[in-house]
């Protein structure tokens, strides 16, 4: 795989938020964000690239990630802690971590429930593309899924937030094996 | 015959007198306009402003007072904490969502305007009761308005209230307060100064929603129907993420020293804002209404100073830095046109095009400053001691205790779980806790201080039915209580003062009463009122509303090193109350649920008060107490019944001998839960502190249990707890 | 020559609409019977610029196709008119 970097950047986290007020839908205009292209660009290019919630919506929008987030089946904006079961180690989010264990990390999102085709759910399965899962389902999520991959396994969207569990005074540090996996990624691809 | 004008946009006789008597005149429409949104209740607090007068507002550590945007305190370390709180109260009844939004965006100016990036919301609401169809519509639209809004625009909600009760059916309550920092060397007041200099309008289009808000919906109560029908288009739609723009822009402007002032467009829109700037700078504006960007074709002048179209900022500007201060406002994609030049001549001149006609004239100042101000008659309500007399305790006792237990718990959850409590990564305690707290790091370094800051609010209308005077004393003496649970020391308090028809006198009654005990908790708590709101006119076919003032109290924690204790215990805990012997039933949450809404509070011992706080934050700073919680609605019962749903572990409770002290409400007590070696310690602070303190139990096994009184499964009370709101609001609201 | 469009985004068929089933259930709770098949979509009008109906609707499908809906879970519905 060829790495190539732009600008000096190694790893590139496309954060939570509301970009344009989610207004259209969520990323659907962040997606023509002048950076999204160069983004797409490094992303073919094999740079690691991650969506946390709100980027998790730009991804699938910019069809760096396949599916789509809905609305939660609530219907409700949710903001609590959940509990994630590490799927597969092999991406960049999740490689230091160990299958099968449980991290406890918040969502807070409106549209967050992953939504995709037979065909493209079967892939995800396939090519052991599912990366998180909800042990406890908030959205009615597809599958639970919480995380996904691309084939590459270079670019990955979660809905949860592993940046808001990384301080004891915070509740939770579950996140930091996530983020430690990805800056660790980061540093391989210098 | 047609009414007057002056009348039908909710000027007295008397008012239009006086403004002729300004003018030498009489006014045109468009004067009178202005003068109706301004001299309206709601801008220039005519009824209320003679008592807020009583209320204590120095400090060592206060640098701004009310009268302001926002009050600001400074908090050490070169940061200032900026604060207020405001009602939405009329606009949430006629469209909850857009209502409950608006009242966010709206707060959230407020602070940045100060030039404090907004960093926590709170939310202190009132309805209906929950078997009430339309409150049910109400509360669940205003709850996502607030989510809808302030998720998106990004601040973080950490907590509130959610009370249900009869005496909000026709009249909701929608407060909502704001927290900004800013470095202390930062702070901007919005006024115009310098002649010469430039007003410029950033932010939304001006279209024709909301004009006459603060006089038509905001100062005036709801009768008929029809009428409210009418009202509708008065209410504004929010735009999130043209706030989140005009944040960033703004607070860019005022890092990079580019203006001179800043005012948020609120309340009465332009006609406020150009008047305000120019005459608390001193001097005069000509503005230029046809330069203000209009949402809609063939809008008249008095629509255009009097609309409140959300998202709206006006700048003043030396004329150099025009083009600097359009550059920013370009990268943020925020649109900004010249709309008012800063005049000598004192007055505010309303022209179309700079050099065009003048449409109107007046002194700025007469505004604001020549509002009317009136010592409105006052009475006690009749019956005052037959009403006194009727005492709670007289009630028959409950036939099955954990019923009534039962049906006072209420989980706020399913509303707070809506809101973004945790943007920023800032976010230690959030909602449902006694206090919220958040580290305080540096606004624009980033710096942790180590410190925290710690946030409450708290109203209780049961209590300010019974008397006003000690219920408002124990509203502030709660929220103070709530920050000592989490280790921190009151700095700073503001309020919204929600009451009924001033024209009532015994409304006005109740309002000077609440000023006035709210005065003496503040004054024997040192603790400076930064800024408030004042909300009248709650009311809905004659009916006043209980009278709710609310406080927000800010605290500080002084070594946030890892979090307080929070609601739960461990196994084998010993519970422990510290404080006073319960005393009363009157004004408890289970006396209104008995439909008893009479008898008489007790005076609040604030000395003693004073020992118990300073008791509780030694406890926690020093780790004393594995969890503790205040008792207040509900009693003792449901204090101790949320320790047990929090920590999923049952007690075994002694010395409550009846319903009485189950469910009393009286103050200054705090319930712990102690690891038995430490309660030697905690027992010896007590005495020191002046504090009784008894051991009521332990902590243990899967059941609530309260000697002779009460036994039940804790999976029981946190089922009834934690499904409350959701089973009443899930299934779809309609408006009734 | 300048259009009236309007497009009207809804869900593909066989994609969840939770909005869809909880009107849906609150019809039957206001006491409505026989209300079915509930879906929402979203419309979204504007004016276009071309030269004729047929270079109106290309432009606005390829609209539709890049931004305003997401294949993966929506479909639109164009109508065009000339605008009056």
């Amino acid at each position: 795989m060829q790495i190539v970097n732009f600008g000096g950047v190694d790893a590139v986290v496309i954060p939570g938020g509301f970009a344009h007020g989610d207004y259209l839908r969520p990323g659907a205009i962040a997606r023509f964000s002048p950076a999204m292209e160069a983004i797409i660009e490094f992303a073919h290019n094999g740079g690691p690239v991650l969506g946390i919630c709100n980027g998790f919506q730009v991804l699938t929008e910019a069809g760096l990630l396949p599916g789509a987030l809905q609305k939660n089946a609530g219907l409700k904006f949710l903001c609590k802690e959940v509990e994630l079961r590490v799927e597969s180690t092999n991406s960049v989010l999740t490689n230091m971590a160990y299958e099968g264990q449980t991290l406890r990390i918040p969502i807070n999102h409106f549209e967050g429930n992953f939504t995709c085709t037979e065909e493209t759910l079967t892939q995800l399965q396939e090519q052991d593309q599912i990366i998180l899962t909800y042990t406890d389902n908030p959205n009615g999520s597809m599958a639970n899924i919480a995380g996904i991959c691309n084939v590459e396994r270079n670019v990955v969207g979660l809905m949860p937030h592993p940046e808001r569990a990384c301080h004891p005074l915070l509740g939770s540090t579950d996140g930091r094996v996530l983020l430690e996996s990805f800056l660790q990624g980061a540093h391989a691809t210098v | 015959m047609t009414e007057p004008l002056h009348r039908s946009l909710g000027l007295t006789d008397d008012e239009l007198a006086s403004i002729i008597d300004i003018l030498g005149r009489e006014p045109n429409h468009l004067e009178l306009a202005m003068y109706s949104v301004m001299w309206s209740e709601h801008c220039s607090y005519k009824s209320s402003r003679i008592h807020l007068k009583r209320l204590p507002t120095e400090g060592d550590n206060v640098l701004v007072g009310p009268g302001e945007n926002a009050g600001v305190i400074d908090v050490g370390d070169g940061i200032a904490i900026a604060l207020r709180i405001e009602s939405h109260n009329h606009p949430s009844y006629i469209e909850p969502y857009q209502g409950a939004a608006t009242g966010v965006g709206g707060i959230i100016r407020d602070i940045f305007t100060m030039g404090a990036r907004p960093i926590a919301i709170m939310d202190p609401l009132r309805f209906g009761p929950l078997d009430d169809a339309r409150s049910r519509w109400v509360a669940e639209g205003v709850v996502s308005g607030i989510s809808g809004y302030g998720n998106s625009v990004g601040v973080p909600n950490v907590g509130g209230e959610i009370v249900f009760d009869e005496t909000y059916v026709g009249n909701p309550l929608v407060n909502v307060l704001c927290v900004g920092i800013l470095p202390k060397e930062r702070l901007v007041l919005g006024q115009a100064s310098g002649v010469g200099n430039l007003a410029v309008l950033l932010g939304s289009t001006t279209g024709r929603d909301g004009i006459g808000g603060v006089s038509v919906l905001a100062s005036a109560g709801f009768g008929d129907e029809e009428k409210d029908a009418e009202k509708r288009p008065s209410v504004q739609v929010g735009d999130p993420f043209e706030e989140k723009r005009l944040i960033e822009g703004c607070l860019e402007l005022l890092n990079e020293g580019l203006v001179v002032g800043i005012q948020d467009l609120g309340g009465a829109g332009l006609a406020c804002a150009s008047s305000e700037t120019a005459s608390r700078g001193g001097v005069g504006m000509d503005f230029n209404v046809s330069a203000v960007p209009q949402r809609e074709a063939g809008m008249e002048p008095f629509e255009i100073m009097t609309s409140e179209s959300q998202e709206r900022m006006l700048a003043i500007v030396e004329p150099d830095n025009l083009e600097q201060v359009f550059a920013i406002c370009r990268k943020w994609e925020i649109r900004a046109s010249v709309v008012g030049k800063v005049t000598p001549t004192g007055a505010l001149r309303i022209v179309d095009d700079f050099d065009g006609e003048v449409l109107g004239e007046v002194p700025a100042s007469s505004l604001h400053e020549d509002a009317p101000l009136y010592q409105r008659p006052m009475a006690e309500p009749d019956q005052i001691d037959e009403i006194a007399a009727d005492q709670a305790i007289q009630l028959d006792p409950p036939e099955q205790i954990e019923e009534d237990l039962k049906d006072l718990l209420i989980s706020p959850q399913w509303a707070t779980s809506q809101y973004d409590s945790q943007l920023f990564l800032n976010t230690v305690v959030g909602p449902g806790s006694d206090a919220a707290v958040l580290r305080l790091k540096h606004p624009t370094t980033g710096r942790n201080t180590g410190r925290g800051i710690a946030l409450t609010t708290d109203g209780n209308h049961r209590w300010c039915a019974i008397n006003p005077r000690i219920g408002a004393a124990m509203t502030v003496a709660e929220a103070v209580l709530n920050l000592a649970c989490v280790g921190a020391l009151p700095q700073a308090l503001v309020n919204c003062l929600n009451f009924g028809n001033p024209e009532n006198p015994v409304v006005m009654w109740q309002l000077s009463e609440a000023v006035d005990g709210m005065a003496e908790a503040c004054n024997a708590f040192n603790l400076p009122v930064v800024g408030g709101n004042v909300s009248l006119y709650n009311e809905s076919q004659g009916v006043n509303i209980d009278p709710t003032p609310i406080v927000g109290v800010i605290g500080i924690i002084d070594d946030l090193n890892e979090p307080p204790p929070g609601q739960a215990w461990n196994e084998g805990d010993r519970i422990m109350l510290l404080g006073p012997e319960a005393n009363g039933l009157c004004g408890s949450a289970w006396a209104f649920h008995k439909g008893h809404r009479n008898g008489s509070l007790p005076a609040i011992d604030l000395e003693l008060h004073q020992r118990v706080c300073a008791l509780t934050r030694t406890l926690v700073t020093r780790k004393l107490v594995t969890g503790l919680h205040d008792v207040s609605t509900g009693g003792l019962g449901v204090c101790a019944a949320e320790m047990a749903i929090h920590s999923g572990i049952g007690c075994t409770l002694a010395r409550i001998p009846d319903h009485i002290s189950f469910f009393s409400e009286s103050p200054s007590r705090i319930l712990t839960a102690v690891d038995p070696e430490n309660m030697p310690e905690v027992e010896e602070l007590a005495g020191e502190y002046q504090v009784p303190c008894v051991r009521m139990g332990l902590a243990h096994g899967d059941t609530f249990s309260v000697k002779n009184l009460c036994t039940v499964q804790v999976e029981k009370l946190e089922q009834r707890w934690s499904k409350r709101l959701a089973d009443a609001l899930d299934g779809g609201t309609t408006q009734g | 020559m300048v259009y009236d469009a309007c497009v009207e985004v809804k869900l593909r068929e066989g994609i969840a609409d939770p909005q869809g089933s909880t009107i849906e259930k609150a019809t039957a709770n206001l006491g409505f019977t026989g209300i079915t098949n509930v879906r929402v979509g979203k419309s979204i009008r504007f004016q276009v610029e071309a030269k004729d109906a047929e270079e109106a609707n290309s432009i606005v499908t390829e609209l539709c196709d890049r931004f305003l809906t997401n294949p993966v879970i929506e479909e639109a519905v164009i109508e065009i008119q000339v605008a009056g």
